[in-house]
């Protein structure tokens, strides 16, 4: 029922939405929840286990019970907060969790059967038989369980991340937050200053009060315009601080435009990081309820909530409220209703000394113990002493008393402290380095009280900042009476009393899980769901906790403490991962001749974070195989060019640099000839491969190694580490150029020729021999070429500085294809490198040792380096390790796998007879058949014996004949030219 | 009391007043034949075994804080055998075997839900790695099914086909892998313990083994001295504290796990899906939650809480590969406290000092562990010779660099996973 | 976390990586005895409180770092270049 003259709502703006499929008008600034208790809509969900018709018990983010579905199709949110979410025009919500109509939900069969659905009785039942639990048991359940709808599609919402920095972070803009912000401002310290709601000022906007000589809301209008005034400070409404990390890092959820019709360009939230040096928490109190007998009913609402809904959004909670308190400051309730022109049926009051604060009917000592009305409250019942009476209601307003809004101060693992007197849990303190409770969540409840601590934790903020604290900063008059109350957390009584609204947690459960063992708080809550639903249990954890030590006839502080992890409210998992999802998820490395291959018409495959051509389809071809056997053919009879940029370039260089590598690589490299390439296998300390490569000596002290493009940046790594924590005495630097240098392969009989067509100066096989390495010029441009090979056949490697990359690569390919050849990709290279038996990542894959890939003759007994000690352990010698060979089909037709293993003939093929493993594979047009290499257990002893490839997959059998892992040229004649 | 659906009418009519607890809480006895450092999963099942499987009852199991504490109640529930290596591959189908009969064996319905697991693939090479994973699997006579991109598209229809950074060509499924409900598998192990007359005794922390002459005698605890013939450490988490009592080093690195749950939905995920690319994995609890989860933090720590950049990340590889979990919200974060070995895999042996023994180092795989890990421990404690599932779990392997189970690759030395 | 590079000035941790215990600085000799060798691969003090690791500041400045730093609480005490710590043996 709307109230007139009271509440912030925009009447002027009548706002249309649907819920449930059918129109409702409200105001601009109202909820779904205000709008629709204007309305006197009060059922708006149906409970997570029972299925029974709920109402909103809380006007905040802490509600468990009115959660929603909003939006429509691909952009339908679940479980969205009535009590947040405010309205625009054609916004759609839905109740949710049901089958049906939400006011005749099937589901409320779950109800009937209470008895046997109480805590934990899944673990006792449902098994047998054993496959039902699938097929019948768990299908159910899971349909029953659950809330909201996730529509399979993406969101077209599209949110956004941000960092923000500030000396202070204040979170929560009620009294206390606001004093801290605007002394710290006035002091010199950058504030951002955080607001759950779309207002600032917390319970001053919701309790009717005065600040100063005004209203309050008038006195938070002039506190604003003084931070605004400041300039020093960002105000931020509209969010929450979720988490707390280490050292001043803190995350909160903005809902830039959640209040707005959806928009392109307009992100619905923006998740923050932020990074502050000190940090005020100002997050106020939750209201507690209280476990009476059927509790649950809509129309029972917390009472602060229904102050909220009358002050901010002008709606009455119901035409005949009654209030159900344990504290005065609740009575406030009965008065500001009253003065809105709302009937109060009465106050019923725990205590018998109660005084009434105004013109309404007290019943000290009462306590409610029934309620009745099947989808909104008709009816309460209570007893004073022993008398029962009943009371026509249509809302029942309750407190049961404030627990402090800790939460954050748990995240970083400090547990609340029990506070005797004023029966709540506070804030251990120093919980957050760097961060001060003040106000309602530190336990201090007046008005007076939240203003004056937040003006000395903004002074403290400063004198930490090292900052002085501004003169011109008072603190305003306002109520110093912080009420008086007793800690009721539960009313004895017939029928179920929730604790948990959102799981359907009653007393009965946790006294249940007590009688069955579970006393510890842990073990109560994980056996009851307690505290696990979608409000994480913020209003009821501490209600649950006291119930259970009563009942197992403890305190509270020996019963123990719950805690709190991040985050304090959900967090859109959109807006957590906003910027790097999809192609953003990883960096896109392009080489330069990228575009050239794509033009081409080249399927680009991942390798790493790079991406190279598959194969370079020509005219006609129609499958990779066409293309590849092609690439293969071309490089053996004329010539081929790959772009090889994307192996890891190292830049070494130094007096020592010789030294540096020695002790980086197995082999020896300081003995290498200025103008010479070797090959170079690099261990890890603990004894495995770690990467191969070639480096070449451009200097007396000037060295460029290549890695594999996998392992570049695990390399580069490893060298500093190596330069910087293991040998310091050594005069060397290294630096990573692989993006500076665009690099080519020009391989085959033809590739001089091609070559010297473009380098200025030509080369041949006298003054450039195999493994020579050089400055050259093409074209006038400084280059550098490499006389390596990785096919087998004649092969450079010409690198300019990346500018060049593409004019190059397009130079080479139409050259290559005026000698019969062109540019190839990279199922022909692995099929190149194969034949001639040279090893990827695919044969070193982290298990494999020198050893294993028959290198151990690489391993220097000269000098130390990094693995040699790990590598000469006994169980890395062992000849029957799995070490690599060569395969071959026995018929030329056979089909070879990657990923199959490995039998002796005649075997069972299984884990104890197996063998080994194949890890490549490819169709070799030079040979006919397929090749592979594989690792076999004594692999080098059995070359010539005939064994079983089995693929289990993909029921594949294949007799294949061991051999070395060399198909082609196997004294290497041709790469020599 | 047996539980039994008869059971929960009875009482349920009856106004639930006849449930007995699920176990008792003895004060702890002056002398054990074994005494059982750490009330966790593993622990529990230990105690279990030993009495089940080898007829021994004077047995404590002392828990610092209360049962099932530890890691068994924070972590992503996978239960999968979908390992490769000798050693690791006999282990976990040993104890997917007895997953599928621990209901009926505990008589306590832990949820064992066999949804079928999905590792997606992302490159030709990854391909090969999980073809070479599942044929070693059905070698060791598990099942595993290889799946084209159209076979992943059927199953999982909401994954992201067309823009992600790592195009799914496929994915391996295990079909018996899926889930449990974690935090049932200690209370069904507790109470099936606790009725074979095991003594589980909670708020009781080891302060120090006494050893004498080379041979354990008993411990210290916050409860007072208990003499024991055996002693048994199964503390994953602390490890190397409690180790260190009994004067060793222990090649443990402890780390943090980060893992997450949503609000609750109906049903959208029906099976476990994980993403080697971006480190992501993910389920949907029978409460309706998905639970998922990401990497290591990646630096050692105690404090059973992670940081924001990975919380980032795991979302963003979930929002790369489901684009509609977008639409959820992440209602809950935990941090488990990880016992990283150096080569990823577990030790259970017995150690230099006679009658101690040392079950530890489960990375960040000990949950789907939990029945194998209790009841091979329990066989080498009573028969002190290894079990055939878990004889390569030695603690020397490292020093001999003999039979290291590296799945990942990534090397038999620490921080390398 | 923050960690406070000697060079960069105190950077978040998004721009390191670990590498474990700060006694992979000290490195045994080649012919030290295979126990040597496995104390410094394998066993580990693993302490919960006070440690000191290495990080490296590869979204930085290339930095290694030795960083005082408590596992219990994420404390981070300094940070020192690993070649300085070696300098100073």
């Amino acid at each position: 029922m709307r109230v007139d003259g009271r509440g912030r709502i925009d009447r002027t703006q009548p706002v249309e939405f649907r819920f449930d499929g059918k129109p409702v008008t409200g105001y601009r600034g109202d909820t779904i929840a205000s709008a629709l208790l204007a309305q006197g809509q009060v059922l708006m969900a149906r409970s997570f286990k029972y299925h029974r018709p709920r109402g909103v018990l809380t006007a905040g983010s802490e509600e468990p019970n009115a959660l929603m579905e909003v939006g429509t199709g691909a952009a339908m949110t679940p479980n969205v907060r009535a009590t947040m979410q405010e309205i625009f025009p054609g916004l759609v919500a839905q109740s949710q969790n049901r089958v049906g109509p939400l006011d005749r939900d099937l589901l409320s069969v779950n109800d009937l059967l209470w008895p046997f659905l109480g805590a934990g009785f899944y673990y006792k039942t449902f098994m047998w038989p054993r496959s039902f639990w699938e097929r019948l048991y768990e299908p159910i359940i899971r349909r029953a369980a659950g809330l909201g709808r996730l529509t399979p599609e993406a969101s077209p919402e599209r949110h956004e991340k941000a960092f923000a920095f500030c000396d202070l972070l204040v979170i929560g803009g009620g009294p206390a937050g606001l004093m801290a912000a605007l002394t710290a401002a006035k002091g010199g310290a950058d504030v951002i200053l955080v607001e759950e709601a779309p207002e600032f000022g917390g319970r001053l906007l919701s309790d009717r009060q005065e600040v100063g000589a005004a209203g309050a809301a008038t006195w938070v209008d002039g506190i604003i315009g003084d931070l605004q005034a400041t300039g020093r400070v960002r105000l931020m409404p509209r969010t929450t601080v979720t988490g707390v990390y280490d050292d001043g890092s803190y995350g909160a959820l903005e809902r830039v435009a959640r209040h707005v019709a959806p928009a392109p360009d307009l992100p619905p939230e923006c998740f923050w990081r932020i990074r502050a040096k000190q940090a005020v928490l100002a997050a106020g109190a939750h209201e507690r309820p209280i476990a009476f007998p059927m509790n649950d009913r809509p129309g029972i609402m917390l009472a602060g909530a229904v102050r909220t809904y009358l002050n901010r959004y002008g709606v009455a909670a119901g035409r005949n409220v009654t209030i159900f308190a344990t504290n005065d400051a609740a009575h406030r309730t009965a008065i500001e209703l009253q003065e809105a022109g709302v009937r109060i049926a009465a106050v019923i009051d725990s205590r018998r000394e109660a005084v009434p604060q105004g013109d309404y009917r007290l019943i000290r000592g009462g306590q409610v113990i029934g309620s009745k009305g099947r989808r909104a409250l008709r009816e309460i019942t209570y007893r004073t002493g022993e008398r029962v009476d009943r009371l026509t209601t249509d809302c029942l307003a309750v407190s049961g008393g404030w627990n402090p809004a800790l939460h954050l101060t748990c995240h970083l693992g400090a547990r609340p402290v029990w506070d005797e007197e004023g029966k709540m849990f506070l804030p251990a303190p120093g919980a957050v380095p760097g961060l001060t409770p003040v106000g309602a969540c530190n336990g201090a409840i007046s008005t007076a009280a939240c203003l004056r601590e937040g003006v000395e934790a903004g002074k403290a903020a400063l004198k930490a900042l090292g900052l002085r604290a501004p003169r011109n900063v008072t603190v305003p008059e306002a109520s110093d009476d912080p009420g008086r109350g007793q800690a009721l957390w539960f009313v004895e009584g017939k029928g179920r009393a929730w604790l948990d609204f959102a799981n359907d947690v009653t007393t009965k459960d946790v006294k249940l899980a007590a009688q069955e063992g579970f006393i510890s708080v842990e073990h109560m809550k994980r056996y009851t769901t307690q505290g696990m639903a979608p409000d994480q249990g913020k209003s009821s954890n501490i209600a649950a906790l006291a119930y259970l030590a009563d009942t197992t006839g403890r305190g509270i502080p020996e019963t123990g403490t719950t805690t709190y992890r991040p985050p304090f409210v959900p967090v859109t998992m959109g807006a957590l991962g906003a910027f790097a999802e999809g192609a953003g998820f990883a960096p896109q490395r392009h080489t330069t001749s990228h575009a050239a291959a794509t033009s081409r018409g080249a399927p680009m495959i991942e390798a790493g974070l790079w991406y190279r051509p598959s194969y370079l389809p020509r005219p006609g071809e129609t499958t990779w195989r066409q293309a590849c056997d092609r690439e293969v053919a071309m490089v053996r009879e004329a010539v081929g060019v790959v772009d090889v940029s994307t192996l890891g370039k190292i830049d070494i260089q130094g007096p020592d640099a010789g030294a540096f590598l020695d002790f980086l690589y197995t082999n020896m490299f300081s003995t290498l000839p200025i103008g010479r390439v070797r090959y170079g296998m690099m261990l890890r300390e603990d004894g495995h491969v770690m990467d191969d490569g070639t480096t070449a000596r451009l200097g007396e002290h000037h060295y460029v190694m290549t890695t594999t493009t996998a392992a570049a940046g695990q390399v580069m790594a490893h060298l500093d580490f190596v330069a910087q924590g293991l040998r310091p005495d050594l005069d060397v630097r290294a630096i990573s150029v692989t993006e500076n240098w665009a690099q080519f392969s020009v391989a085959g009989p033809e590739a001089r020729r091609l070559l010297n067509g473009i380098l200025d100066t030509p080369i041949d096989t006298v003054c450039f021999p195999f493994m020579a390495c050089g400055a050259v010029t093409v074209h006038g441009v400084a280059a550098r070429l490499f006389r390596i090979s990785f096919s087998g056949e004649e092969a450079y490697e010409i690198a300019v500085p990346s500018r060049y990359g593409d004019a190059l690569y397009r130079d080479l390919v139409a050259r290559a294809e005026t000698l019969g050849g062109g540019a190839y990709g990279m199922e022909a290279l692995n099929v190149l490198r194969l034949e001639k038996g040279f090893i990827t990542h695919a044969e070193i894959h982290g298990r494999v040792t020198a050893y294993d890939i028959g290198m151990q003759n690489m391993l220097s007994a000269k000098k130390d380096f990094i693995g040699k000690a790990a590598a000469a352990r006994p169980g890395l010698l062992e000849p029957d390790r799995e070490r690599l060979v060569g395969l071959k089909p026995v018929e030329t037709d056979g089909v070879l796998t990657a990923g199959a293993r490995l039998f002796s003939d005649g075997s069972a093929h299984v884990r104890e007879t197996d063998q080994g493993y194949v890890t490549s594979v490819g169709p070799s047009p030079t040979l006919g058949h397929m090749i592979a290499l594989g690792f076999l257990r004594h692999g080098p002893e059995r070359l010539g014996e005939r064994i079983v490839m089995v693929d289990h997959l993909r029921g594949l059998r294949t007799h294949c004949e061991v051999c070395a892992p060399v198909f082609f040229d196997p004294d290497g004649g041709r790469a020599r030219g | 009391m047996r539980y039994s659906g008869w059971q929960v009418l009875a009482q349920g009519i009856t106004g639930n007043r006849g449930w007995r607890p699920a176990w008792r809480g003895p004060a702890p006895k002056p002398a054990y034949d074994i005494v059982i450092i750490g009330g966790g999963g593993h622990g529990l099942s230990t105690a279990y075994y030993l009495a089940k499987e080898h007829g021994l009852s004077n047995i404590a199991v002392l828990e610092k804080g209360y049962l099932g504490g530890g890691n068994v109640g924070r972590n992503t529930t996978i239960v999968r055998a979908n390992y490769f290596l000798e050693g690791n591959s006999q282990f976990y189908s040993h104890s997917l075997k007895l997953w599928e009969g621990l209901e009926a064996d505990l008589n306590y319905n832990v949820m064992h839900s066999q949804r079928g697991l999905i590792n997606l693939f992302h490159s030709d090479g990854q391909r090969d790695a999980f073809v070479r994973r599942g044929n070693m699997m059905i070698n060791q006579g598990d099942d595993a099914i290889l799946l084209d991109r159209e076979g992943c598209r059927e199953l999982l229809p909401y994954l992201d086909y067309e823009q992600t950074r790592f195009p799914i060509y496929g994915g391996l499924l295990h079909p018996r892998g899926g889930t449990a409900r974690h935090d049932a598998v200690a209370w069904g192990y507790a109470r099936g313990a606790d009725r074979r007359g095991v003594d589980l005794i909670q708020n009781c922390e080891v302060t120090g083994i006494d050893i004498e002459g080379g041979r354990v005698t008993g411990v210290q605890t916050s409860r007072g001295a208990i003499r024991a013939k055996k002693v048994a450490i199964v503390v994953a988490g602390r490890s190397s504290q409690v180790a260190a009592m009994a004067g060793m080093r222990l090649p443990i690195e402890s780390h943090v796990l980060q893992a997450f749950v949503t609000e609750g939905l109906k049903p959208v995920i029906d099976h476990v899906i994980s993403y080697g690319m971006g480190h992501f994995y993910i389920s949907q609890s029978d409460k309706g939650g998905l639970v998922f989860g990401g990497d290591l933090d990646f630096y050692a720590s105690y404090a059973a809480r992670g940081n924001l950049p990975m919380v980032e990340h795991v979302a963003e590889a979930g929002m790369t590969l489901m684009p509609m979990i977008g639409k959820a919200r992440m209602l809950r974060s935990w941090g488990g406290i990880m016992d990283m070995s150096p080569d990823g895999s577990p030790i259970i042996d017995k150690t230099d000092t006679e009658g101690l023994y040392l079950n530890c180092g489960w990375c960040y795989g000990g949950f789907k562990a939990v029945p194998a890990s209790g009841h091979t421990f329990a066989h080498l404690i009573a028969t002190d010779r290894p079990h055939d599932a878990a004889s390569r779990f030695r603690l020397d392997r490292f020093a001999t660099g003999r039979g290291l189970m590296d799945e990942e690759g990534t090397g038999s030395q620490h921080n390398l996973h | 976390m923050l960690i406070p590079c000697p060079v960069c000035g105190p950077r978040d941790i998004r721009e390191f990586t670990y590498k474990g215990h700060a006694s992979y600085l000290d490195r045994p000799a080649e012919d030290a005895a295979p126990e040597a060798w496995n104390e410094h691969l394998h066993l580990r003090d693993n302490p919960a409180g006070p440690t000191r690791d290495l990080w490296y500041h590869g979204g930085g400045c290339t930095a290694w770092l030795v960083v005082e730093r408590n596992t219990a609480t994420h404390v981070i005490a300094g940070a020192r270049l690993t070649r300085e710590v070696r300098d100073a043996g």
